[in-house]
């Protein structure tokens, strides 16, 4: 509601759900009612007054808690399972050991600790201005203009940008789910229904505002994890502007199927780049059946990043992603995987 | 009994280290009253202009608003800048917060909303609308410095560029090897974790007790006085702890000024405090371009330092620093040429920051000698070591003490500097490129004029009173430390009492001297005590002490005794006993030495090498190992005095590779203003830091023989890092800070 003298007064109504068809119901009741998880990026933004919703609806009752395991080998994570509960699960660490490295190489030990699944997935963006309302941002006020175009873009994206919004999407472990070819399982409305992961989160175009291709009143409540494990040749390589507890300038999530010397299979998600976890699935396919070297992996880098463009103070990221992405999968093929504990580059 | 872990040179842990952990200290704006008013302040979202108009209409409406202030509303205050000149105030035009409808800077406060309740208040900030009239931005230094000025009046006669010596120009000319450079530092933002925050509690009888953050309760309490044209002895200010400050503290902040004015206004008791973000618009180190040119012969001495620096200030008020005069007095040189100019910016006064000046000054010529020893070919330390100067050529004056060349040596020593290859680049550790760097740093030691009083029971209890402030650098543990040393006491008898204004006169707590002055006038404060139970002594029948003289004497079992026949003596309850008297008190002062500093000055140096490692290909950098070699006279607890260190050392990590202010210099506004965004040094970047103390015996320097640790820490590590980084890459970085992408950039071909 906006007050009529200007900026919106901060009253919300607070629900507890008990039951997913009961949240279900009381986020499509009302289109300003968020979902609350974790808080530890809905409330900062209320804080900042950028997030201002009518009705908050905690979802942290649900039985979103678990991991199960699936018939075909594959895990079932919870909406509402933490971050730090993930990346130390043993059978994520084990088979899927490229999403627990992409978490940890994201935030703080206290924020993993708060942070759920769902809720990392549909963080915000960390545009200086979409947090500062004084300032025009299409994201957060549709029609308001762009500040970070012209303005100070260091973290701002390379790829599939618009002239309305050059944010990135911030996650960490967004981008190894996008390279695992991860499900999103949303509940809403008019029921249940999956989301491939790369068909989630989605470019800013003419409506920076939406972020993801979910639909009023859903939900998320699981990520499914099938297929490859690629547990052997993996690797998730963050750059920063510190060794720890900052966003990725570029992140590289890097898996490889190797057979004698050639890749079988191979992914690349980018972080950092884009409004969404960065993938070209053509581009990969192009590359099966070529030698697993770091002279292929720098075409697969020129490939990838063939229609980057930099906004002025982050130009420096295209040279660095081309470098970040021959490193990661140089990393992969020789299966010996970035540890985020160290602090050095392998 | 003296028991000697409470003696100089004991690593006794702070004393209000328990307080602290368990969140008991409390801190100004956990203060409170019952039926406080809560202020909240609405900011300006121009850098420059002018308000048109600004309704606060539906702000006032807002259910539980007490009153919103505006320029057109603010109560009456003092008219004259002067009474508006805190005791560190610089030339020009203090900012009086609501003064009229000027806009001088991106969030500068021009409303306060008082209210029953803090989100009251806050909500109905949200609901007032102003309409600006804008003028344009000037915020970038590198632009603005085509418009510096030398600052018509000196913020102090020692920050001005000291004379030219020698001919500069004809010996730069003449020399074989120089370097002519320009550095750029980009504004830092103190964030310090408590927020600047007053409460103010009004008494039955009107007086006020303001709790405020502040490195100084007297300061705090002579400019709200002078404003409000206040009697002294209605105003109590109390900061008996701070969370950090660093200078942030130093000068009086809005919510001083809004706290006050309310509370007087409308006779309640009030607390104001301030958001994060609001830490980004106050109090800043100052963005500054400095060129370096210097030159040396063919034997690597030093034949010319020229050093120009033009740093930024605000459109009211000429913030000035001593940046460059240290180029003059770091090393042998005579010829010698200094200036320091200013330029205006559109961006709130910045103010003192953990050394200020000579943090920005050593980052350019620490890095300039650098470049100039590898011109010439020699090894930096050699360099340093062969321009080493034994006196301040600046002024002419000799130095009470000078350790810097046991520093260069124990430093290099534990770090292994021998061990270094001087090739750029030709050190490596699998992946990454190894660089070994390092800087000199010097900073002043002076003595502020401080009073202390101290207080001795019969029981052996002490008390020791002063104004002075113990901003988390460990006042309280020392000053305990000195007066139980001095009165043969452990340090648990003592009781310190400071932070606050009704207490013996002290200056703010800046500038590294609060040890050594508030410490030496508990010294002072302690002979005074001990004088007198010797005249009362004297004054006893048979009195075993008839002759003695006060040097004589020592306290021992709470007796008065001779220090060398201690059963001669009397015990100090029967001294205090037999006159009638249930205690006694000394009251120390202590000023600098007018006479010797017409001959003498003090420093403190350190010299400083740093590891880096970069990995070859990415340019992730990571600084493994520092070590920090210190020459400050005597220290009184090393424990205290570690940390000090440390923390600067860490700071000037931040000053280095992470800490800038992103300004949009569209609009004139600080993009960064959060502690997510606005990045200091994580765990993770501060690795293996070694602190070495170097002690001088220095009499001079103060009375204790303390010069004085909170800012030498961070002098130098900025240069030192990136000579480091140079040495493992081959490429000056000369753009501060020095973040992965300019690093990356700027890696050897492979
Ligand atoms: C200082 C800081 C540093 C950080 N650094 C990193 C980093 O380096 N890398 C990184 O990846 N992340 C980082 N984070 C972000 C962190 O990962 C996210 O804040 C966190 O994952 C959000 O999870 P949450 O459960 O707390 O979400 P919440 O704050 O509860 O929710 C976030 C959003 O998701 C919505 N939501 C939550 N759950 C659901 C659901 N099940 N269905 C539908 N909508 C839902 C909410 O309505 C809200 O809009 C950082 C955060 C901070 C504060
Ligand atoms: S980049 Fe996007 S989020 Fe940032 S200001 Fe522009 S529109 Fe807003």
């Amino acid at each position: 509601m906006r007050h009529p003298g200007g900026r919106r007064v901060r009253h919300f109504s607070y629900t507890r759900a008990e039951t997913l068809g009961h949240a279900v119901a009381a986020l499509a009741a009302n289109p300003q009612a968020r979902v609350l998880a974790g808080g530890t990026n809905l409330i900062d933004l209320m804080k900042y007054d950028v997030e201002h919703p009518g009705a908050i609806v905690d979802i942290n009752r649900l039985p979103l808690r678990d991991i199960e395991e699936l018939p075909n080998g594959g895990l079932r994570i919870g909406a509402l399972v933490s971050n730090s509960a993930v990346a130390y699960d043993p059978r994520v660490a084990e088979r899927y050991p490229l999403l627990a490295s992409a978490i940890l190489a994201g935030a703080s030990p206290q924020l993993r600790n708060a942070a759920t699944t769902g809720g990392n997935l549909l963080q915000r963006t960390r545009c200086y201005y979409f947090y500062d309302p004084a300032t025009p941002c299409n994201k957060r006020e549709p029609g308001s203009g762009c500040g970070a175009i012209g303005g100070v873009n260091r973290i701002h994206a390379i790829l599939g940008a618009s002239e309305h919004c050059i944010a990135v999407h911030p996650s960490d472990m967004c981008v190894a789910l996008a390279a695992l070819s991860a499900t999103v399982e949303v509940e809403g409305p008019d029921g249940r229904r999956d989301i491939p992961f790369t068909d989630f989160h989605r470019l800013p175009g003419d409506h920076p505002e939406r972020d993801n291709t979910m639909h009023q009143g859903e939900i998320v409540t699981a990520i499914r994890l099938e297929g490859n494990h690629f547990a052997h040749h993996h690797s998730y390589l963050k750059l920063r502007d510190r060794l720890s507890y900052a966003f990725a300038l570029i992140s590289v999530a890097a898996a490889l199927d190797v057979k004698d010397g050639q890749i079988v299979d191979m992914r690349v998600a980018l972080g950092g780049v884009a409004h969404k976890p960065w993938r070209d699935t053509l581009a990969e396919a192009e590359f099966a059946g070529q030698p697993a070297t770091r002279e292929t992996f720098a075409t697969v880098a020129d490939r990838l990043l063939a229609g980057a463009q930099g906004q002025g103070d982050n130009d420096f990221k295209v040279p660095m992603a081309h470098k970040a992405i021959v490193r990661a999968l140089s990393q992969a093929a020789a299966g010996t995987p970035q540890i985020q504990a160290e602090k050095h580059v392998r | 009994m003296l028991n000697e872990k409470n003696i100089f040179g004991f690593p006794l842990p702070r004393i209000d280290g328990p307080l602290k952990t368990t969140g008991t200290a409390p801190y100004a704006a956990e203060y409170h009253d019952p039926g406080m008013l809560f202020g909240h302040a609405f900011y300006a979202t121009i850098a420059s202009g002018r308000i048109v108009s600004i309704d606060t209409a539906k702000a006032e409406a807002y259910p539980g608003v007490v009153k919103v202030y505006t320029h057109k509303n603010r109560p009456d205050t003092a008219s004259s800048d002067d009474a508006w000149k805190d005791e560190v105030a610089v030339p020009g035009h203090p900012l009086r917060p609501l003064e009229n409808d000027r806009i001088l800077y991106d969030g500068q406060p021009i409303a306060l909303v008082i209210a029953e309740s803090f989100e009251a208040a806050r909500d109905a900030a949200d609901l007032i609308q102003v309409a600006y009239e804008a003028d344009e931005p000037h915020t970038n230094i590198e632009v603005e410095k085509a418009k510096s000025y030398v600052p018509p009046e000196a913020r102090k006669e020692a920050f001005l560029p000291t004379d030219p010596r020698g001919d500069a120009e004809g010996a730069y000319e003449a020399a074989p090897f120089k370097i002519d450079a320009e550095y750029v530092q980009e504004g830092e933002h103190h964030n310090p974790m408590e927020l600047f925050g007053t409460t103010v509690i009004r008494g039955e009888d009107g007086y006020l007790t303001v709790h405020d953050k502040t490195q100084g309760s007297q300061n705090s309490h002579d400019y709200v006085c002078g404003i409000f044209k206040l009697k002294p002895e209605t105003v109590r200010v109390v900061n008996a702890y701070v969370g950090g400050a660093f200078g942030s503290g130093l000068r009086p902040k809005h919510q001083l000024f809004f706290a006050v004015m309310a509370s007087l206004d409308l006779k309640r008791s009030v607390r104001v405090e301030m958001s994060r973000r609001e830490m980004f618009y106050l109090t800043w180190r100052p963005a500054t371009v400095q060129r370096m040119q210097v030159a040396a012969d063919a034997e690597g001495r030093l034949m010319s330092v020229r050093h120009h620096a033009v740093q930024a200030t605000s459109l009211y008020e000429d913030y000035q620093e001593n940046v460059v005069n240290w180029s003059g007095l770091a090393y042998k040189c005579d010829n010698v040429k200094l200036s320091y100019e200013l330029a205006k910016t559109t961006l709130s006064t910045p103010g003192d920051m953990r050394a200020p000046g000579a943090a920005t000054g050593f980052l350019a010529l620490e890095s300039a000698i650098d470049e100039l020893a590898y011109k010439v070919g020699m090894d930096p330390l050699e360099f340093r070591v062969k321009n080493f100067v034994t006196y301040d050529q600046n002024d002419d004056l000799k130095l009470t003490s000078k350790a810097l060349d046991a520093c260069y040596r124990e430093g290099a020593k534990r770090f292994g500097w021998s061990k270094r290859s001087q090739e750029p680049g030709s050190m490596r550790d699998g992946h990454d490129l190894v660089g070994w760097g390092t800087a000199t740093g010097v900073w002043e030691a002076t003595l502020s004029p401080a009073e202390a009083k101290v207080r001795l029971f019969p029981d052996g209890k002490i008390t020791v009173m002063a104004a002075a402030s113990d901003i988390g650098t460990g006042t309280y543990t020392i000053l305990a430390q000195i007066a139980a040393q001095n009165l043969g006491q452990t340090a648990d008898r003592v009781s310190v009492l400071i932070g606050d204004s009704t207490m013996p006169k002290t200056a703010v707590e800046g500038g590294s001297w609060t040890a050594a002055s508030s410490g030496s006038a508990v010294q002072a404060g302690c002979l005074e005590v001990k004088k007198t139970l010797l005249s009362l002594a004297q004054k006893m029948e048979n009195s075993p002490l008839a002759g003695a003289e006060v040097e004589d004497l020592a306290i021992r079992d709470n007796r008065l005794v001779l220090d060398k026949n201690d059963q001669m003596g009397l015990a100090i309850a029967d001294i205090l006993g037999s006159n009638g008297m249930s205690s006694v008190e000394g009251h120390g002062k202590i000023a600098p030495d007018e006479e010797q500093a017409k001959e003498w000055v003090s420093y403190t140096h350190s010299a400083i090498f740093v590891e880096v490692k970069i990995d070859a290909e990415l340019g992730v950098p990571r600084v493994t190992k520092i070590v920090s070699a210190i020459a400050a006279g005597k220290i009184i607890n090393p424990k205290t005095a570690r940390s000090q260190i440390l923390g600067g050392v860490v700071m000037g990590l931040g000053m280095a590779m992470q800490e800038e202010g992103m300004i949009d210099h569209r609009t004139g506004r600080i993009m960064n203003h959060n502690l997510a965004e606005y990045h200091i040094p994580a765990h993770a970047d501060v690795q293996d830091i070694e602190v070495i103390f170097v002690e001088e015996e220095d009499d001079k320097a103060s009375p204790i023989g303390v010069k004085g640790l909170g800012e030498i820490g961070i002098v130098g590590v900025g240069a030192a890092v990136a000579n480091a980084i140079f040495h493992a890459t081959g490429t000056r970085h000369r753009h501060f800070p020095i973040t992965i992408d300019k690093i990356m950039e700027g890696l050897p071909a492979r």
